[in-house]
C-alpha cells in the first residue's frame, strides 16, 4: 500500500450533459446519410427530443446523479417513454445544459473566432447565461455581440463555412481554420470546438463552482478528438487548451490517447503522478463527441422513438493527496492488459479483473460493484447492437462460474447484484466505466461500499494499426486513513 | 458446409463478443487454410 | 484471399448477441437486411457458423478452445446465437 502522505485519492467527479439536437445532423452516421439520401434530414428532425425531455430521461438523471443505478433498474424499460416527473438539470454529480447557453460557452472560448453566433440568437440565451454559474463576466466579453445575418450568409456562400441551423434558422456557422488544410476543415474545428468547449463545463464545475482552479497542477486529457493540422494531425493537449479557460492558471496538461479505455489510463496515470508527489491535484478532463451522435438514429426511427443520441457528454475528475476521508486509487491493483496477453476474453479478463483482485488477495465477490462499459441499452438495443453492460457482466459473472465462485443458475442474481444496467450516452470513452464515479464515491464515503472496481476496454483495432484490443482497470475504496481528516 | 479444414474463413468478431483474433486462433487450430479477421464496434 | 471453386470460404463469427448474430447472417448469405451498405442487395451466399456452435468446438484443438473461447460459453446464449446462424442453412 502506498505511504499515506501520498495515497492517491478521487475528490470530486463531474459529469455533464449537453442537449444538443440541432447537431444531430452533424454526428458521423446522419451526416453519411443525409449526404446519400436529403430527405433523411427531415425525419431524423421530426424525431429530435426537448430539452425537457432530455432532462427528464432517466438515465441521464442517473448520469448527473440525481438517480442511483438501483433506482434506474426499478424503471421498466424502454426509459425514453417514462420521462421522471420534476426531474431537476442539476444532480450532484454535475448538471444538463441546453444547445443555446452550450453554444455560446463555445463561442465565448473559441480563440479564432471560427464558430459564430447570430446576435438573436444569443439574445435568445442570455437570461439563462446570466444565472449560470459556470459562465462569468469575461465570458460574455469574450462573446461579443455576435456576426449579423448578412456576415453569416455571406461566410457561408463564398467561404465555405459550415452553416449552424436551428431546425431551418441560420443561428451560426463555422469556418474552415484554414484554407488549404484539410485536418482543420469546419468540420473538425466544429468537432473540436465541441469536445473543448463540453470539458470546459465540465471542468468549471470543479474549478470555479468548487474553487479548486488554482489547487490544479495538471490536467490530462482522455477524449477521442484529434487536435491538429496537416503536419500533426493529432497534436493534442486539448487538455491545455481547456484548463486556460477553466481559471487553472496554475496548470499545465496533455492528452491520453486511448481510444475508450483513455479515461481508465488518465485516471491510473494520474493517480501515479499524485501518489509520486510530483502533483498535488491533477484533474482528468474528457469533452464530449460530435461525431457519435445520432450513431443509432436509424434504429430509433425504425421504432418510432425520439433520437437518444442527442447529448455530448464531459467529465472532470480530481485526484489529489490523501485526505482521509475520500475514496483511495491502490496503484498496487491496477490491471493491465499487456501486449502478450492476447485478445481471447480469458485473457482480457484475466488481466483486468483476476489479477488485480489477487494482488489485494480478494475473490471476485469481495468486490462490492463493477463498473465497466455503460452504454444505455435503451439506445443501442433497437439498432441491433444489444446490451453492452449486460454482456460484459455476463462475462464476469463466467469468470466466477469458472473460479467456483458461483454456481451458472445464479448468473442472474450475480450480475443484479455486482452489475448495474447501462445509463450514458454512447459517448465512447466517456461510457467507458466513469459514469460511475460520482455513485461509487458516495457509497464508499457513506459506509456502504467497500470496494469498487472499474474496468474498461479499447477498440484500438479502430485505428488499423493493430488488431489488439486494450484494457484497464483499477479499484477504488473506502478511505480507512482516519489520521489525516482535513478535507483538501 | 461446416468443415473448416483446408477452407478460406473470414472471421466476423466483435468487441463485446469473441474478439477476431481469438476466433482466427481457434479456426487455425481446426486447420483452416487461410484466415482474415475483423473485429466490430458497435459502441 | 483467392479462393478456388465452390465452398472454399467459411464465415465464422463471434457476434454476442441473436440481433447482431442475424444481421451479419443475413448481410453474408442473402444480402444486407438494412438495405443500405455496400452489400445490400448481393447474396453472397457464403456458409455462416458461429464460433460457439459444437461444431466449431468439435474441429478445433480442445486446449485453444477452452483459452480462447471457453469463458464465452456460460456468458453468451449460446444456443440463440446458433439457431441465428443455422437459420441460413435451411435455405
Amino acid at each position: 500500500m502506498n505511504s499515506i502522505g501520498n495515497q492517491p485519492c478521487i475528490k470530486s467527479v463531474k459529469l455533464c450533459l449537453s442537449h444538443v439536437p440541432n447537431l444531430v445532423r452533424h454526428g458521423s452516421k446522419p451526416q453519411r446519410e443525409i449526404d446519400a439520401h436529403p430527405e433523411t434530414l427531415d425525419e431524423i428532425l421530426r424525431a429530435a427530443r426537448s430539452f425537457e425531455d432530455a432532462a427528464a430521461y432517466p438515465p441521464h438523471q442517473a448520469f448527473i446523479g440525481n438517480l442511483t443505478p438501483e433506482d434506474l433498474e426499478e424503471i421498466a424499460r424502454p426509459w425514453h417513454s417514462k420521462p421522471l416527473v420534476n426531474a431537476s438539470p442539476i444532480g450532484p454529480d454535475g448538471l444538463i445544459v441546453e444547445e443555446g447557453p452550450l453554444l455560446c460557452l463555445t463561442a465565448a472560448t473559441d480563440p479564432f473566432n471560427l464558430l459564430r453566433l447570430d446576435p438573436q440568437y444569443i439574445g435568445r440565451h442570455r437570461e439563462v447565461l446570466s444565472t449560470a454559474e459556470w459562465f462569468t463576466k469575461d465570458d460574455f466579453d469574450a462573446l461579443g455581440d455576435g456576426t449579423p445575418q448578412e456576415t453569416l450568409n455571406e461566410l457561408v456562400k463564398s467561404r465555405g463555412a459550415l452553416p449552424l441551423l436551428e431546425k431551418d434558422e441560420l443561428i451560426g456557422c463555422v469556418e474552415n481554420g484554414h484554407s488549404e488544410d484539410s485536418s482543420l476543415g469546419r468540420e473538425i474545428v466544429l468537432e473540436n470546438l465541441m469536445a473543448k468547449s463540453s470539458a470546459v463545463l465540465a471542468l468549471r464545475m470543479l474549478s470555479g463552482v468548487e474553487e479548486r482552479g488554482t489547487d490544479i497542477d495538471y490536467v490530462m486529457g482522455c477524449g477521442e478528438e484529434a487536435v491538429g493540422d496537416r503536419y500533426q494531425r493529432g497534436g493534442g493537449n486539448l487538455a491545455k487548451a481547456v484548463a486556460e479557460h477553466s481559471w487553472c492558471s496554475n496548470a499545465t496538461g496533455s492528452d491520453i490517447k486511448a481510444f475508450c479505455c483513455a479515461p481508465n489510463h488518465a485516471i491510473v496515470i494520474g493517480a501515479a503522478l499524485v501518489a509520486s508527489g510530483l502533483y498535488k491535484n491533477v484533474a482528468v478532463i474528457g469533452g464530449g463527441s460530435l461525431a457519435k451522435l445520432g450513431m443509432k438514429f436509424q434504429g430509433h426511427l425504425r421504432n418510432g422513438m425520439p433520437i437518444l443520441e442527442d447529448v455530448l457528454a464531459s467529465v472532470a475528475v480530481l485526484i489529489g493527496e490523501d485526505d482521509g476521508f475520500s475514496p483511495v486509487i491502490d496503484l498496487e491493483s491496477v490491471g493491465r492488459h499487456t501486449v502478450a496477453a492476447g485478445s481471447s476474453p480469458q485473457a482480457i479478463a484475466e488481466a483486468l479483473i483476476l489479477e488485480p483482485l489477487a494482488s489485494k488477495g480478494l475473490g471476485i465477490l469481495d468486490v462490492d460493484r463493477y463498473a465497466t462499459e455503460l452504454h444505455d441499452p435503451d439506445i443501442t438495443e433497437p439498432q441491433g447492437s444489444g446490451n453492452t453492460p449486460l454482456a460484459n457482466y455476463r462475462v464476469l459473472a463466467s469468470l466466477a462460474v469458472q473460479r467456483k465462485e458461483i454456481s451458472r443458475e445464479e448468473i442472474p442474481d450475480f450480475v443484479g447484484r455486482f452489475g448495474m444496467p447501462g445509463f450514458s450516452p454512447t459517448q465512447g470513452h466517456i461510457a467507458s466505466a466513469v459514469p460511475f464515479l460520482g455513485h461509487a464515491c458516495r457509497s464508499l464515503t457513506s459506509g456502504e461500499a467497500n470496494h469498487t472496481m472499474f474496468y474498461a476496454k479499447g477498440s484500438l483495432f479502430l485505428g488499423r494499426m493493430t488488431e489488439m484490443s486494450d484494457g484497464m482497470s483499477f479499484i477504488l475504496s473506502r478511505n480507512t486513513n482516519a489520521k489525516k481528516r482535513q478535507k483538501g | 458446409m461446416t468443415e473448416l479444414s483446408g477452407k478460406c474463413v473470414i472471421a466476423i468478431g466483435e468487441r463485446d463478443g469473441i474478439p477476431g483474433p481469438a476466433i482466427a486462433e481457434v479456426v487455425r487450430s481446426a486447420g483452416a487454410r487461410e484466415v482474415v479477421s475483423f473485429t466490430q464496434c458497435f459502441v | 484471399m483467392r479462393a478456388n471453386g465452390d465452398n472454399e470460404v467459411v464465415v465464422v463469427l463471434g457476434t454476442p448477441d441473436r440481433d447482431s448474430t442475424e444481421i451479419v447472417t443475413q448481410t453474408v448469405t442473402t444480402g444486407d437486411p438494412s438495405y443500405a451498405g455496400p452489400l445490400s442487395g448481393i447474396p453472397l451466399g457464403l456458409p455462416v457458423i458461429h464460433v460457439l456452435d459444437e461444431r466449431v468446438a468439435a474441429q478445433s484443438d480442445p486446449a485453444t478452445y477452452s483459452s480462447e473461447i471457453g469463458l464465452m460459453l456460460d456468458a453468451l446464449e449460446t444456443d440463440a446465437l446458433v439457431a441465428a446462424t443455422r437459420t441460413s442453412e435451411s435455405g
